[in-house]
């Protein structure tokens, strides 16, 4: 292999560090009137009136909409397949607000100031309804979050607005409770996992025209250009001809950018004023009006015999999706589907639970999507399933985890939203990840030492698994087109938000065809000119993705072999192309001069192929975490000197970017296991809207990440690739509580696990 | 950094006012008010000073970025609870010069309820101090959830001053006294944190403040003493 | 109210009002390299460098910059400290989503230029006001790292 393999540099990368004007609000057009949107400061409260007319005689105000200005459609901001799996449950602006940051009405002026002072100038009249504010309480509680006559969610849902749920999910295998009854050895456990901001460094960014056949353009700072255009035609009532969604370079997602925000709001004011409008969120809406990680609560039973043989798994579950149903669903499947799996040898396993609204926030898709919320709950658990039967945690997952060539009745029964797919895992080199990370982080020793003095050390681990795409549901395609010089234009719906699938998706094409990397020109995305993909997410693009490019690629070689045997006037199969030159026994033409000819001499064609791919399969990469932490026992703060995080993700295709995905990934999984909690007063009002009180992780704390990636090939990914922009962040939060507890004997199980929590712990503990 | 988006209407630069320097003036470390915290770190006379504990301090405080544009009399000024300068500069003898109010120590100033007025010097009392300087932070990059700073002279006068509670910080007076009579540095941090007043903000609860204000200080009294 | 400003060598008039901000001036001009992050001085995406010190953009009124020199990443763009670093950068993978990277390659600049041999917890401690969301921060210090050795 040339080409893939390699650590190439990323191809938009110099653009990137020298600053080049290339983000969604870079190019919004200079006379782009400044969209503002005006935000609920109630929990929940219906608007009884509001009155615009001073804010629409303000000088330079050009348009101010309420919900009475809006298309009467429910929709849904989440950026999914189709149909949907997540309830129609909003409009763009509505008569009722259900969280401290729900839009309220739309402001667009000339300039930000003009917008600002206007909002200002807006008098709304509120009726003040009482808020669900605890999650735990939502179910069945008095105030009904969403009352609307107009609520619509596909069947599978199972939604129940009246109780305020969004969502209700039920699976079991075998006989749960008499598997439980003959096991020797019982954990029955409660965790929680906290809402979680996922804090990418660009705000979302959005601006919008309209083109010269009068149609809308929105340029946006999305994962999800095809899905923004779909939710835009439905929301807004226009054919999905009309619009064109085109995606920049993208300052980071995380799952954040797989929705709509302000999109419609743009679009709505370019729609009724005919000019360019651009909206660019501050921080504080960021944090306040975007969505967070759902928190989740987990009641889990493992049942083993004393051998440490897990014989059963129970998980009871409780999402909070807030105010809206974006991704309530799927999240709390994945939850389930993305865990249990890896004890694939029980007898009996269950998994189930409700879904909730809360007048919180929205939740809505985050890197790790409900498998770090459950793998929390579950490698804990598995932990002190280990020290109740006095076996080393280690051991304890080599008896009982998955392992190459293994199935799970899971795969079939959960999918993301629908039923799954059998499969097989033909990749899996979980045990060679666990047992290569033991050694890297000193196990044996450091497991066992005993724990005295005041700052005490210790190790801890879990695995994880995540999937690759939707399988059966997510399909990506990418277009190759031939150059008069021999270079090729790839055209890919796949959408690079600073994860390098630019690069990655190139080098596939390289490999393929035989050319260097630097001959494939990348674009993604517009939704006028490159093929259709689902976008970025669901650790979707270097397999599904990765997969049409190749086929793509492939096509495209049989499509340059047959030009050859035409222009030698030979057979296909007496042609051959290594890359450079098209042979046919003696004679031979370079692929430059070949498409010279191919353009303007001889047999003139456009040399154009399109791949499509939707995966059969969801292959999951796999990977052990160990944490090293030292805890400061007079003061609970924990310290995590080393992670060690060894991966199976396939072949990777460039192993620096693979790397840095996992490394990312652990610093996010290291948040929410240690510093990151999004937090509200008891109105329901954000405290954690600025980065001052909602802290990710600085330089200084993430000491040492110490990441390998193990030789894996899936014969199913392309060149044997898996994906891996999830898996890294799935294991920090059980290694690091499980190393807490290993150093000191205190057990957090609600996230995240700060001084404060392991304090009181060892005070209660004495 | 911007602790609110409120627009600035009115600014008054001090740069060309003469208030920018760190320079050493009878027996007194003088640095001007609108001087940067990023040049005060940057000054070989304050690099030297105080065991070099108090570059120590200013180089935790927030960002390089940040630092090179707070002035010492815009950190000072504002009495904010959660800061790291006032607790150590208390724990050093600190005066404050007051453009209309005229000079006072510092604890003093911390009391006081002046409101209009401009910092333009700070003077801190060029003694044979050893200081330390404790903080409890969760992240590195956050603001202290309490902090500490202990000073000892060769005549073991000791100053022990106790912020970010999340009140700004003040002297704990009680333990200040029991230490020039007695030397049970474990008692004197549980009397310093006994006579302080703790309360709960989004960093942190007021009993975790409780649970760890002796330890801190403990610390500080062990390095001073070391 | 009118200021001059000498932005990446190059001496502007500019008209600016009282209570803007630096970071807002500089992106009206078409810097756009100097990027808006979170509106209260914590991420760095807005770092500049003010007489050869990084300062944050968003919280220096433009005002208080009449007369002082600016320096962005376009003015860099053939500076070879620039090409070193970013080069750096680049070969570890540390670029990602790029949001990040100007600013924090002005303060890798500066610092190269402030402190003499840093161990790797005085270059994180300089650096940890430079907010990285996509990389752990892993690669960056591999890369700044590198940076430091092969130049020294």
């Amino acid at each position: 292999m040339k080409e893939v393999k390699r650590p190439i540099k990323k191809v938009d990368g110099y653009g990137l560090v020298s600053g080049k004007p290339v983000y969604t609000d870079d190019l919004a057009p200079k006379n782009s009137l400044v969209v503002k949107i005006l935000r609920s400061p109630h929990a929940f409260a219906r608007i009884k009136n509001i009155d615009v007319s001073k804010a629409e005689a303000l000088e330079g105000v050009e348009c101010v909409l309420t919900y009475k200005d809006v298309p009467k459609n429910r929709f849904t901001r989440a950026g999914q397949g189709y149909p949907e799996p997540s309830p129609y449950d909003k409009y763009i602006l509505d008569e009722y607000v259900r969280y401290v940051g729900d839009e309220v009405a739309v402001v667009a002026a000339r300039d930000e100031i003009t917008a600002e002072k206007a909002l200002k100038l807006l008098d709304v009249d509120y009726e003040v309804l009482e808020p669900v504010l605890d999650f735990e309480k939502s179910k069945g509680s008095k105030s009904i979050i969403h009352p609307e006559d107009d609520y619509q969610s596909e069947v599978f849902v199972s939604s129940d607005p009246k109780n305020n749920i969004a969502a209700t999910y039920e699976m079991s295998i075998g006989d749960v409770e008499g598997e439980i009854e003959k096991s020797d050895v019982v954990i029955k456990e409660r965790f929680y996992t906290q809402a979680q901001a996922h804090v990418m460094m660009e705000p979302h960014a959005a601006y919008s025209y309209i083109d010269m056949q009068g149609r809308l353009v929105i340029v946006s700072s999305t994962q999800v250009p095809f899905h923004v255009r779909r939710i835009l035609a439905r929301a807004l009532d226009l054919p999905i001809k009309k619009i064109r969604v085109i995606k920049p370079r993208v300052g980071g997602g995380f799952g954040g950018k797989q929705a709509i925000h302000g999109e419609p709001y743009v679009a709505l004011v370019t729609l009724k004023t005919g000019k360019p409008a651009k909206v660019y969120y501050t921080r504080k809406e960021v944090f306040e009006s975007t969505y967070t990680r759902h928190p989740m609560r987990f009641d889990v039973t493992i049942g083993a015999d004393k051998n440490g043989k897990i014989n059963v798994i129970d998980v009871r579950g409780l999402s909070d999706t807030g105010a809206y149903g974006e991704h309530a669903l799927t999240t709390f499947m994945v939850a389930g589907s993305k865990v249990l799996p890896m004890y694939n040898k029980v007898k009996a396993v269950r998994f189930g639970g409700d879904v909730v609204y809360t007048n919180h926030a929205p939740a809505g898709a985050y890197r790790g999507y409900g498998a770090i919320q459950a793998n929390f709950a579950i490698e804990s658990a598995m932990d002190m399933l280990a020290y109740k039967l006095n076996m080393d945690p280690v051991k304890l997952r080599e008896i009982n985890m998955i392992r190459e060539k293994e199935t799970s009745p899971i795969f079939k029964i959960m999918g993301e939203g629908r039923e799954g797919v059998d499969m097989i895992v033909r990749s899996c080199k979980l045990d060679e990840c666990v047992e290569k990370g033991a050694k890297k982080i000193d196990w044996e020793n450091k497991f066992k030492t005993k724990k005295e003095g005041k700052k005490v050390k210790g190790v801890g681990m879990a695995i994880a698994m995540q999937g690759s795409g939707i399988a059966k549901i997510d399909m990506g395609a990418a277009t190759l087109k031939l150059n008069e010089d021999g270079s090729f234009n790839l055209l890919i719906g796949a959408t690079d938000i600073g994860t390098g699938s630019d690069t990655i998706l190139s080098q596939i094409a390289a490999e393929v065809l035989n050319v260097p990397t630097e001959s494939i020109i990348p674009y993604s995305s517009d939704t006028d000119v490159t093929p259709f993909d689902v976008g970025a997410y669901a650790s979707s693009t270097t397999y599904v993705s990765g997969n049409a490019v190749r086929i793509a690629a492939e096509k495209m070689k049989e499509e340059i072999i047959k030009a050859g045997a035409e222009y030698f006037e030979v057979s296909e199969n007496e042609v051959e192309f290594d890359g450079k030159e098209i042979k046919a026994g003696e004679r031979k033409i370079t692929l430059k001069k070949l498409a010279e000819v191919l353009y303007y001499n001889e047999n003139q064609k456009q040399l154009s192929t399109t791949g499509s791919y939707v995966g059969e399969e969801s292959p999951p990469p796999f990977m052990a975490g160990y944490a090293e932490v030292e805890v400061d026992t007079e003061t609970g703060k924990v310290d995590l000197l080393n992670y060690v995080a060894v991966v199976d993700c396939g072949t990777p295709i460039n192993p620096n970017l693979a790397k840095v995905q996992v490394e990312g990934g652990l610093a996010q999984g290291i948040g929410m296991a240690m510093y990151e909690e999004v937090k509200y007063d008891k109105n329901g009002r954000l405290l954690t809207n600025n980065l001052m009180n909602y802290k990710i992780p600085s330089r200084v704390d993430i000491k040492k990440l110490n990441v390998e990636l193990v030789d894996s090939y899936e014969p199913t990914g392309p060149f044997g690739a898996k994906s891996v922009g999830e898996i890294g962040i799935d294991t920090p939060p059980a290694a690091i509580a499980n190393a807490i507890y290993n150093a000191v004997g205190v057990r957090i199980k609600d996230l995240p696990i700060t001084p404060e929590k392991v304090l009181r712990a060892l005070k209660e503990k004495k | 950094m911007r602790l609110s988006s409120r627009k600035i209407d009115l600014a008054i630069d001090l740069q060309d006012a003469g208030l920018n320097y760190v320079k050493i003036e009878s027996d007194e470390l003088k640095i001007g008010g609108a001087t940067t915290l990023g040049e005060i770190e940057r000054n070989e006379i304050i690099k030297a000073a105080f065991n070099g504990e108090l570059i120590k301090t200013l180089q935790a405080i927030w960002s390089v970025q940040l630092r090179n544009i707070a002035t010492i009399g815009g950190t000072i000024f504002p009495r904010l609870g959660f800061s790291d300068l006032i607790t150590v500069l208390l724990a050093l003898n600190t005066d404050v010069v007051l453009y209309n109010n005229g000079r006072m120590p510092l604890e003093v100033f911390l009391e006081e309820k002046i409101r209009k007025d401009i910092l333009v010097e700070l003077a801190i009392k060029k003694e044979n101090r050893k200081l330390s300087f404790q903080y409890m932070r969760n992240s590195f990059y956050d603001f202290s959830i309490l902090n500490t700073a202990v000073s000892v002279d060769e005549n073991k006068d000791f100053r022990i001053a106790i912020g970010a509670r999340p009140a700004v910080a003040s002297l704990a007076k009680k333990a200040m006294n029991y230490l020039k009579e007695n030397d049970n540095i474990e008692e004197a941090a549980k009397i310093a944190a006994e006579e302080m007043t703790f309360g709960s903000n989004i960093k942190g609860s007021k009993e975790y403040r409780e649970m760890i204000a002796p330890v801190l200080v403990r610390r500080g009294l062990e390095e001073v003493l070391r | 109210m009118k200021i001059i400003l000498t932005i990446n060598n190059v001496k502007r008039e500019v008209e600016i009002s009282p209570s803007e901000f630096l970071l807002d001036v500089l992106r009206r001009l078409d810097y756009m390299s100097v990027k808006k992050g979170c509106d209260t001085g914590t991420c760095g995406v807005c770092t500049v460098l003010m007489d050869g010190k990084p300062v944050l953009s968003c919280s220096v009124l433009a005002a208080s910059a009449d007369g002082h020199e600016i320096t962005t990443i376009e003015g860099l763009e053939n500076d070879p400290e620039f090409k070193a670093i970013s080069n750096a950068l680049l070969e570890e993978g540390a670029d990602q989503c790029g949001f990040c990277s100007p600013g924090l390659i002005l303060n890798v600049y500066a610092m190269k230029k402030e402190l003499k041999n840093p161990s790797e917890e005085d270059m994180k401690k300089y650096l940890v006001g430079n907010l990285c969301r996509c990389t752990g921060y892993v690669p960056q210090m591999r890369a700044i790292k590198k940076y430091f050795e092969v130049k020294a």
